[in-house]
């Protein structure tokens, strides 16, 4: 049988009201900003305006979706965010567990001062770096092309530095006896990595994944400073082109609607995937 | 096996440097080379085009007396503040309200407080800047509701931060609540029921137990936020463009601003090392405090 903690029975239901009342109020704050883009979405320019506001556009404008696909190359968009990110995701799944698995389980000359540098870059942001990056990318004229876009980041620049610590801890909390017992069978370093460690890790890699995801399909500010075609952009500059449209207020809905359209898919995986994020949020936090 | 096992030992040598080579390359390419090349070209006078002109720490004096500079230092402390005086103790009163063990459905209200985490930060800026419309956006008719005059959000240089520093509290509020919420969970009950047995109320728990058991996490929120709200760009650049009247001009905004608007390149860099030297002093206090303030179990 449980047994009830005694502070628990001190609990009146005025407190546990109060409560609910308090999380509930948060929740609808939070969620409320994104029925407001979905109702906004979906309706004409003469209903945006209409005041006190109304929830359920009547009629609704399923085509502002469709018109965002006319008025911007946002099919285009798609795309490039979606071969950025794949390129990044697939370039920091080999480089970061490599070099964790390196960091954490082999010896050699140099690894540590190595690593200290490598998780002192954690304290770099791109930010600080934008000129002297955008100088460099220009100087190899990689200025628009889809490799300033993906190859940085898939060599784990730019934030891998993070993902190398966390699966470096993973891969420390493995027990010897399982490589030793590869060892004196002859496996080589590699054979190890890949068919006795690597399976062990799956979670943390299912973390990586999802934190890589999410950074490469939200990025702004690397992509803004290296490119500026309007075929090369991705997703999240393809919105922000959005600004310029000053005709009027007229583009409420239609911003709107790109804006949904860009977080609909990591709100997707957010929803199949919600254990990794919040566990790959923990342990950065708790172990940073 | 002594055999295999010394082979074993050059053979780690080999295949180590060879897995580390693609992130130590990525790093030595791309951040290590173009921090060192920052840091010289912030000593330099040039458009980015052309040649490069000594200017010895000009670019720094130079910082120190543009009125425009300081202003943004100064836009940028007050966000960080905003962010770390309402921001942090809302997630933690969010968490602490969260982690009461009668609370139903706790994975679905986190769930809730997380989405805005991981939205695109452009999308989310764009829909703010709707919500913040001054005669039709959401959050003025509220204020209308309990009887308040509209509020001139993003074109009133008083009210256009306070209105970024909202956004960016609904934005951030989940992630420091999770963080919270996990650190919530490693405090052993034994010590709430020590308190109960003594009559404690639940300030006094709240005080005198949560706080403590928690600082590793406070901490480390409270340095993590400072460090990110100083590198506040995305939504200044699409909110506001840093007006009105450069009431929202954060560091970073003016570096890109006159690196890439202006192509001052060389004051620019150098406006970007004070700011790393600002996150590395931060970094630095977070080892060096952490030390003095946290308590440990």
């Amino acid at each position: 049988m449980n047994k009830i903690p005694i502070f628990q029975k001190r609990k009146g239901i005025t407190w546990i009201i109060f409560s609910y009342i308090l999380i509930i109020a948060g929740a609808i704050a939070m969620f409320m900003p994104f029925l407001w883009m979905l109702s906004t979405s979906l309706k004409d320019i003469n209903q945006v305006f209409i005041i006190p506001p109304k929830w359920i556009p009547e009629p609704i404008h399923w085509e502002n979706y469709k018109r965002v696909f006319e008025l911007l190359d946002f099919a285009r968009y798609y795309l490039n965010t979606i071969l950025v990110t794949t390129g990044r995701m697939a370039g920091m799944f080999i480089a970061c567990t490599l070099a964790a698995y390196a960091f954490a389980r082999l010896k050699f000359p140099g690894r540590d001062i190595l690593f200290f540098l490598l998780l002192s870059s954690l304290m770099l942001p791109f930010e600080v770096l934008m000129v002297p990056v955008f100088i460099l990318m220009k100087n190899l004229r990689w200025i628009n092309t889809y490799q300033v876009l993906i190859i940085p980041h898939a060599l784990g620049a730019f934030g891998g530095a993070f993902s190398v610590f966390l699966l470096k801890q993973f891969f420390l909390t493995i027990p010897k006896e399982l490589e030793e017992a590869a060892i004196i069978d002859g496996a080589s370093p590699f054979r190890i990595f890949w068919s006795v460690m690597l399976p062990l890790v799956k979670p943390a890699l299912a973390a990586m994944a999802i934190f890589v995801f999410g950074s490469a399909w939200n990025d702004f500010t690397y992509p803004l400073i290296v490119t500026n075609t309007d075929n090369m952009k991705v997703l999240a500059l393809g919105i922000a082109g959005f600004k310029g449209f000053r005709e009027g207020l007229t583009q409420w809905p239609l911003m709107m609607a790109a804006s949904a359209m860009s977080i609909l898919p990591i709100v997707i995986v957010f929803v199949l995937a919600q254990k990794y994020f919040i566990e790959g949020v923990k342990t950065s936090g708790l172990k940073g | 096996m002594r055999e295999i096992r010394l082979s074993y030992k050059h053979q780690q040598w080999f295949w180590g440097y060879l897995f580390i080579l693609p992130a130590m390359l990525g790093f030595f390419l791309f951040m290590l080379y173009p921090m060192i090349s920052g840091v010289l070209i912030s000593f330099t006078k040039w458009s980015g085009f052309g040649a490069q002109e000594w200017a010895g720490t000009a670019n720094y004096i130079k910082m120190f007396n543009d009125k425009h500079f300081i202003k943004a230092v100064w836009n940028t402390i007050y966000y960080t503040l905003g962010i770390l005086t309402i921001g942090v103790p809302l997630a933690l009163i969010l968490a602490v309200f969260l982690n009461q063990k009668f609370l139903k459905g706790r994975n679905f209200f986190r769930a809730i407080y997380y989405l805005p985490v991981i939205s695109m930060m452009v999308a989310v800026s764009m829909l703010w800047k709707w919500l913040l419309s001054t005669n039709h956006g959401l959050v003025n008719y509220f204020i209308g509701l309990i009887g308040l005059p509209p509020v001139n959000w993003l074109l009133d240089p008083r009210w256009a931060m306070p209105g970024l520093i909202l956004m960016s509290i609904w934005k951030g509020t989940g992630f420091n609540m999770v963080i919270f919420l996990a650190g919530l969970q490693g405090v052993p009950r034994v010590y709430y029921e020590a308190a109960d047995i003594d009559g404690a109320n639940w300030w006094h728990k709240f005080r005198h137990v949560t706080l403590p058991l928690l600082s590793p996490a406070t901490f480390f929120i409270i340095i993590t936020t400072m460090i990110h709200s100083f590198q506040i760009f995305q939504q200044a650049y699409i909110m506001t463009e840093g007006g009105p009247q450069e009431s929202t001009t954060t560091i970073v905004y003016y570096v890109y601003k006159n690196a890439f608007e202006w192509f001052h390149m060389g004051y620019a860099c150098a406006q970007a090392v004070l700011l790393l030297i600002i996150l590395i002093l931060a970094t630095y206090l977070q080892k060096e405090l952490q030390k003095k303030w946290v308590f440990y179990e």
